[in-house]
C-alpha cells in the first residue's frame, strides 16, 4: 500500500495499531510523525524528517531508496509508505508550478513502478488524506481541500465492468472496514464506514451468484459492527433521531434475516442477494448520514450568544467587584432588581412556552434568565456611570496582574499550551510569586533601608518603617517556588507528548512490586498525613484556638487524629490486601468497605459541628485581678521611736487601703466583673482552616496513597502564599478592606498547579476512575450519581478546597497582625501567669477588626467573591470561544473541546465551593454576634 | 550629569554588542563544527568571556568611578574580594531561581547567566549613570530571558526550542536590547535624574 500525501488522518492510524495487534508485519516508511504516534507499532520503519516545509525531497527519496528492496523482500504484510514531498511543495510553491509537475511526474513513475511489481494477491492502494486549494493549503472545510484521490489496483481484476466515467465518491471513513476486512482483521468498533463491495467481488470466478455473496457477507459483516456501534451509541447518548433510529434497526434486522435464510439455501436466486447487498448498504448509509446529521451540528447562535453571554457576565464582576466597596454602593437597585427581572423573565417565557405547546428547552431558559438579568443591571450602570465615575475605573487591575491574565487568556487558543499547562502554571506563578517579592521590595517593605545598596532610579524612597524583615518574605518567597517544585514532581504526562515520562508515584502502592520500597512509601505517606494534622494543630495551637471547650475544637484534638488513623488503616489494607492470609479476607474486605465510610461520616460530623458551634472562643469569667497583700510584718507594743513611726503609719494606711478596697468589691462581685475572651481575634480563620482541613481527608482518601505528600504540599504552599500576601496588603482600620487582585490571581494559579500535580489531566481517558470504588469495592448497582460524585470529588478535588479557602486571602492579613505578640500570646496562654493582663489592651483586635465595621466587611466578601469568579470566568471565556473559533481544528476533540468541559465543571464546583466558603464566613460572623449579645445579657443581670 | 557621559556610556553599549556579534562569528574560523545552537555551551562561554573582556577593557580605560578618594592598594583588594563575594552570592542566587523555576539541577552549573552577572561584578557600587545602565540591562536580560521561556511549548519543533537554548538566547537578546535601550532611557530622563556624588 502507498499512502501519497501528507498528514496522518484517524482511519490510518486504527488500521495501523489493529494490524500491529494482530501480529501482522507492518513496515512504515516515510513522515517521522508516525514514530510518536505509534511508539513500536511497527516491524519495520525508515523515519524522516517531516518538519521543514521547504525540504522537498528529504522523505520522498528516504523512501524510494528503501521501497523496492523492501517490497521484493517480502518480509511484510502491510506496507505503509507516506509520500510528503506533494503536500510541502503545495505549500511552497502552490498546485500550478513547474516544481509541482516534477514531483507528480516523480509519483507518477513510483506509481508505475509500483504496478510492474505487484503481485496477484497484493493490493495498490494509492490515497491522499486532503486535497488542496489553489494556493495549496489545506486546513479548511472547502471542497478542493477535502476531496482527494484514491486508486486502487491489482494485477488480479477488481472490477467486474469497465471503469464508470463518473466514478463514485468513497468516504474517507470506508477506507477502514475495507482494508481490515481485506487483512482478515475485525472491524474497529467505532468505525461507521462501508466496504467497497465491489473489491469483495471474485471477477475471475465467473460465477455471479458466489460473487455476489461474498459482497453480501462482507457486507453483512461491515452491518452488524455499525449496527453494534449503534445500539451502543443509542443507548448511551439520546441525541439520534428516534423514527429513524428505529426504521434503520428495522432495515438491519429484515435485511439479516434474509441474508440468513439465503445462507440456509445457498440455491437461493442471485437477485435475492441483490437486494440484500442493497438494503444493507442502505443501512449504512442511512446511519452515517444519521450520525453526522447529529454529530456535525454548529449551532453558531448559540456559541455567540453563550460566548456573549459569558464576557458581559466578567464584565459584571469586574464592575461590581469595583464599586463593591465604594460607599456610594448600593445593593438593591444593582444586584436584587435585576435578578428579579432574570426570575421574572424566565417564568413568563417558560409559560408562554408551555401554552404555545414548544418544548422547554433548559439552555434557552437559562439563557433568558441571564440576559434578563444582565440587561437591568448593564442598563442601571450605564446610567450611574457618566455622572460619577471616572472612565479609569473601567480596568482597575494593576498592569503585571493583566499581562498574566493575558497570557493565561491566550494561551488557551494554543493547543501546544493546553497541552503544556502542566508545565505552564507552575511557571506562571512562580513568575507571579517573584513579581510579589519585587513589588514589596520596590515599595520599601521588604528590606530595611541599610541593605538597599542601589538607589532607585527614580523613584521617591518609602518613608513608612519596614513591616517585615527582608529574610522573611524572601524566605517565604524560595519555599514556595520550593513547594512548587516538589509538586511538580507529581506530573502526569499528557498523550500527546511520547517523550515524557509520567511521575511513578501517581500510580497505588498497591502495584508496587517490592516489599521494602512499599514500606518506605508507605510510611512516607502516613507521615505526610500526620504532618499535614501536625501543621493544622500547631497554627490553630500558634492563634491558641485549640483551648476552648467548644464541642468543634474537642472535634479537632480528638477526631482529627481518629481520622488519620482510619485513613492510615484503609491504606494499609488497600495497599496489602492481596498478601492478607486467606482467613483474614473477609476481614480485610469488611474493613475496606468501613473504614472509608467512617472516615467520610467522622469528616461530615465535624462539618456539622462546626456549623452548630463554630465560635471556638474560650471564656474566661474572671472576678478582676487577685490583690496581692501586702505582708504585714507584726509589730506589738506602742511606737517608741520616730522611725517606728515612719514604718508603722504607712503601712495602717495601706491595710485600711485595701480593706476599704475588698469591700467595695465584694459589693460589686454579683455577676462576672471582667470577662476574658481568648481567641477571638482568629475566630473566622480558625474555623475557616478546620473546615478545610476536615474537607481535605475525605478527598484524600479518594486519591492513591502518595497524592497526600502533594496535599501536604498544597496546605504548606497555601499558607506560604497567604502569609506572602498579607506581607502586602496593608490594614486600613476603618476604612474599606480590598483584596488586590494579584492575590487572587495567584490563588486561582494555584488552584489550577494543584489540579495538575493530583495527577490529573484535563481528557477523558485521564479521569480516575477507581476513585468511584472507594469505599464501595463492589461497585454502586444501579445508581449513577454516587460514583459520579466520588469521581468528581477526585477530579476537582483542588478547585474545590482553593474556592472554599478563598475567604482566607481576606481574613489572613488581619491574622497577621499578632506576628509582633507573639510571646506574650504563649504566656497569656499560661494561665498562672495571669497577671499579664493590664497589656491587653494593646493586643491587636485582629479579625474583631473586621466586626467593628460590618458593612465594608459584606462588601468585601462581596468583592472578593466577584474578583475570583472573574479571573475564573475569563479562564472559561477563553476555553469556549478557542473551542467554538478552532472548531474545525485537527485537536479540537483531542484537546480543546475536553478542556473546555473541565474548565467548566471545574468552574461550576469552584463556584459552589466559593459560595459554601463565604456561607461559612457569615455563619461565624452570625454566631459571633449572638455570642456577644449573650455576653451583653449575661453582664446585664 | 553630562551629554558627554551618556555618549561615552552609548559608545561602551555599542562595543558590547559588537563583542558579542563577533562572538557569533570569530569562533567558527578556530573552532570545528561550531554552531550556536548544537555547540551552544561553547558559544555561552565564548560569549560571556569576550563580554567579560570588553567590559574589563572598558572599566580600565574609561573609569566610571575615578572619583573614588581612596585608591590604596589594601582597598582595592579589599573591593576586589567584596566583587568575588557578591559575584558568587548573585551566581548562587540566580542558579536558585532558576533551579526552583524547573531546570535540572546539574544542568544548571553552566554559569548561564554569565553577561549580565558580570557586568554586576564589574560596575558594582557605582553611583551614576553607569549603574542605572546596570539596572535597566540587568532587568531586561532577566525579562528576556523570561520570555525566552515561551516558545517551549509550542509544537514547531525547531532546535533552539530545547530547554536551556531558547532561554539563553532570550537572556542574549534582551542584554542587548538593554544594552540599546539604557543610553536612551537615560537620556530621555536626563532632567529627573539626580545623584548624589556626581
Amino acid at each position: 500500500m502507498l499512502d501519497c500525501c501528507a498528514r496522518t488522518g484517524e482511519e490510518k492510524e486504527t488500521r495501523a495499531l489493529h494490524a500491529a495487534s494482530a501480529g501482522r508485519r507492518v513496515v512504515f516508511m516515510g513522515d517521522d510523525t508516525w514514530k510518536d504516534l505509534f511508539p513500536g507499532a511497527f516491524s519495520q520503519a525508515f523515519f524522516f524528517p517531516s518538519f521543514n516545509v521547504r525540504d522537498l525531497h528529504t522523505v520522498d527519496n528516504g523512501i524510494l531508496e528503501h521501497l523496492y528492496p523492501t517490497m521484493d523482500s517480502g518480509k511484510w504484510d502491510m506496507l505503509i509508505a507516506h509520500f510528503l514531498g506533494v503536500d510541502h511543495c503545495g505549500h511552497k510553491y502552490g498546485p500550478h508550478h513547474p516544481e509541482m509537475a516534477k514531483k507528480l511526474s516523480q509519483m507518477d513513475q513510483v506509481i508505475q513502478g509500483l504496478v510492474e511489481r505487484l503481485e496477484n494477491d497484493t493490493l495498490l492502494v494509492v490515497i491522499g488524506d486532503h486535497g488542496m486549494t489553489m494556493t495549496g493549503d489545506h486546513g479548511g472545510d472547502s471542497e478542493l481541500e477535502i476531496s482527494a484521490a484514491l486508486f486502487l489496483y491489482s494485477p488480479k481484476a477488481l472490477f467486474p465492468g469497465a471503469p464508470p466515467e463518473e466514478p463514485e465518491i468513497v468516504p474517507q471513513i470506508s477506507l477502514v472496514p475495507t482494508l481490515a476486512l481485506l487483512l482478515g482483521l475485525p472491524i474497529p468498533f467505532g468505525n461507521i464506514g462501508e466496504v467497497m463491495a465491489e473489491l469483495f467481488s471474485e471477477v475471475e470466478d465467473a460465477q455471479p451468484h458466489s460473487s455476489a455473496l461474498a459482497q453480501a457477507s462482507a457486507l453483512h459483516l461491515n452491518a452488524q459492527q455499525v449496527s453494534r456501534f449503534l445500539h451502543a451509541y443509542s443507548a448511551a447518548s439520546q441525541d439520534l433521531q428516534i423514527t429513524e433510529l428505529h426504521r434503520l434497526q428495522n432495515l438491519f434486522s429484515n435485511a439479516s434475516a434474509d441474508y440468513q435464510r439465503l445462507l440456509q439455501s445457498p440455491q437461493g436466486a442471485e437477485a435475492a442477494l441483490q437486494t440484500v447487498i442493497t438494503e444493507l448498504q442502505q443501512f449504512l448509509r442511512g446511519v452515517r448520514a444519521l450520525c453526522i446529521q447529529s454529530w456535525a451540528r454548529f449551532s453558531l447562535g448559540r456559541m455567540a450568544g453563550g460566548a456573549a453571554l459569558m464576557a458581559a457576565a466578567c464584565f459584571l464582576c469586574l464592575l461590581v467587584s469595583q464599586w463593591a466597596t465604594s460607599p456610594g454602593f448600593c445593593f438593591r437597585p444593582f444586584l436584587l432588581i435585576p435578578m428579579a427581572c432574570g426570575l421574572a423573565g424566565t417564568i413568563v417565557c417558560a409559560g408562554l412556552l408551555t401554552t404555545t405547546g414548544l418544548k422547554l428547552d433548559p439552555v434557552v431558559l437559562g439563557a433568558v434568565a441571564a440576559v434578563g438579568s444582565l440587561l437591568p443591571f448593564l442598563w442601571k450602570a450605564w446610567a450611574g456611570w457618566g455622572s460619577k465615575r471616572p472612565l479609569a475605573a473601567l480596568l482597575p487591575i494593576p498592569g503585571p496582574v493583566l499581562l498574566f491574565l493575558l497570557i493565561r487568556f491566550a494561551a488557551f487558543f494554543s493547543d501546544s499550551f493546553v497541552v503544556a499547562e502542566a508545565r505552564a502554571t507552575p511557571f506562571l506563578l512562580g513568575s507571579l510569586i517573584l513579581l510579589l517579592i519585587a513589588q514589596l521590595h520596590w515599595e520599601g517593605k521588604l528590606l530595611p533601608p541599610k541593605l538597599l545598596t542601589m538607589p532607585r532610579l527614580c523613584f521617591p524612597a518609602s518613608t513608612g518603617p519596614p513591616r517585615h524583615s527582608g529574610t522573611y518574605a524572601l524566605g517565604l518567597g524560595v519555599g514556595l517556588l520550593l513547594c512548587i517544585r516538589l509538586a511538580g514532581l507529581f506530573h502526569r504526562c499528557p498523550e500527546e507528548t511520547p517523550a515524557c515520562r509520567s511521575s511513578p508515584w501517581l500510580s497505588p502502592l498497591a502495584s508496587m512490586v517490592g516489599g521494602r520500597a512499599k514500606n518506605l512509601w508507605y510510611g512516607a505517606c502516613v507521615g505526610a498525613l500526620v504532618a499535614l494534622l501536625a501543621v493544622v494543630r500547631l497554627w490553630l495551637r500558634r492563634y491558641s484556638n485549640l483551648k476552648s471547650p467548644e464541642p468543634s475544637v474537642l472535634f479537632v484534638r480528638w477526631g482529627l487524629p481518629l481520622m488519620v488513623l482510619g485513613t492510615a488503616a484503609y491504606w494499609a489494607l488497600a495497599s496489602g490486601a492481596d498478601e492478607a492470609p486467606p482467613r483474614l479476607r473477609a476481614l480485610v474486605a469488611g474493613a475496606s468497605v468501613v473504614l472509608p465510610r467512617a472516615v467520610a461520616v467522622l469528616a461530615a460530623s465535624g462539618l456539622m459541628l462546626l456549623l452548630w458551634r463554630p465560635v471556638t472562643v474560650l471564656v474566661k469569667a474572671t472576678t478582676g485581678a487577685p490583690r496581692t497583700r501586702t505582708v504585714l510584718t507584726p509589730f506589738s507594743g506602742p511606737p517608741t521611736s520616730q522611725a517606728d513611726l515612719d514604718y508603722v503609719v504607712p503601712q495602717i494606711y495601706r491595710h485600711m487601703q485595701e480593706e476599704f478596697r475588698g469591700r467595695l468589691e465584694r459589693t460589686r462581685s454579683r455577676g462576672p466583673l471582667t470577662v476574658a475572651a481568648y481567641q477571638l481575634g482568629s475566630v473566622y480563620s480558625a474555623a475557616m482552616v478546620t473546615a478545610l482541613t476536615l474537607l481535605a481527608f475525605p478527598l484524600l482518601l479518594l486519591h492513591a496513597e502518595r497524592v497526600s505528600l502533594v496535599f501536604l504540599l498544597l496546605f504548606l504552599q497555601s499558607f506560604l502564599l497567604l502569609h506572602l500576601l498579607a506581607a502586602g496588603i496593608p490594614i486600613t482600620t476603618p476604612g474599606p478592606f480590598t483584596v488586590p487582585w494579584q492575590a487572587v490571581s495567584a490563588w486561582a494559579l494555584m488552584a489550577t498547579q494543584t489540579f495538575y500535580s493530583m495527577g490529573h489531566q484535563p481528557v477523558f481517558p485521564a479521569i480516575h476512575w477507581h476513585a468511584a470504588f472507594v469505599g464501595f469495592p463492589e461497585g454502586h448497582g444501579s445508581s449513577t450519581w454516587l460514583p459520579a460524585l466520588l469521581v468528581g470529588a477526585n477530579t476537582f478535588a483542588s478547585h474545590l478546597l482553593f474556592a472554599v479557602g478563598c475567604p482566607l486571602l481576606l481574613l489572613w492579613p488581619f491574622l497577621c497582625e499578632s506576628q509582633g505578640p507573639r510571646k506574650r500570646w504563649q504566656s497569656l496562654g499560661n494561665e498562672a501567669e495571669a497577671r499579664v493582663r493590664p497589656e491587653e489592651e494593646e493586643e491587636p483586635l485582629m479579625e474583631m477588626r473586621l466586626r467593628d465595621a460590618p458593612h465594608h466587611f459584606n462588601a468585601a466578601l462581596l468583592q472578593l467573591g466577584l474578583k475570583y469568579l472573574f479571573v475564573l470566568g475569563i479562564q472559561i471565556l477563553a476555553c469556549a470561544l478557542a473551542a467554538s473559533i478552532l472548531r474545525r481544528h485537527l485537536m479540537v476533540w483531542k484537546v480543546f473541546a475536553p478542556k473546555f468541559i473541565f474548565e467548566a465543571v471545574g468552574f461550576i464546583v469552584s463556584s459552589v465551593g466559593l459560595f459554601l466558603g463565604i456561607a461559612l464566613v457569615m455563619r461565624v460572623d452570625g454566631a459571633v454576634s449572638s455570642w456577644f449579645r449573650q455576653l451583653v445579657l449575661a453582664q446585664q443581670r | 550629569m553630562k551629554d558627554t557621559d551618556i555618549k561615552r556610556l552609548l559608545y561602551t553599549h555599542l562595543l558590547c554588542i559588537f563583542s558579542i556579534i563577533l562572538s557569533i562569528f570569530i569562533p567558527s574560523f578556530f573552532l570545528e563544527n561550531f554552531s550556536i545552537l548544537e555547540t551552544h555551551l561553547t558559544w555561552l562561554c565564548i560569549c560571556s568571556v569576550f563580554v567579560t573582556a570588553v567590559n574589563l577593557v572598558l572599566y580600565l580605560v574609561v573609569k566610571p568611578n575615578a572619583s573614588s578618594k581612596r585608591s590604596s592598594l589594601s582597598y582595592k583588594v579589599a573591593r576586589f574580594l567584596k566583587c568575588c563575594i557578591y559575584f558568587l552570592m548573585s551566581c548562587f542566587f540566580f542558579h536558585v531561581i532558576f533551579v526552583l523555576y524547573g531546570a535540572i539541577i546539574f544542568e544548571t552549573l553552566q554559569l548561564r547567566e554569565i553577561p549580565p552577572v558580570i557586568y554586576i561584578f564589574v560596575f558594582y557600587r557605582v553611583t551614576s549613570i553607569w549603574e542605572n545602565s546596570l539596572q535597566i540591562t540587568t532587568i531586561s536580560s532577566f525579562i528576556g530571558t523570561w520570555l525566552g521561556a515561551f516558545p517551549i511549548p509550542l509544537d514547531w519543533e525547531r532546535p533552539w526550542q530545547v530547554w536551556p537554548i531558547s532561554c539563553t538566547l532570550g537572556a542574549t537578546f534582551g542584554y542587548v536590547a538593554g544594552l540599546v535601550i539604557s543610553p536612551l532611557w537615560i537620556y530621555w530622563n536626563r532632567k529627573q535624574l539626580t545623584y548624589k556624588n556626581n
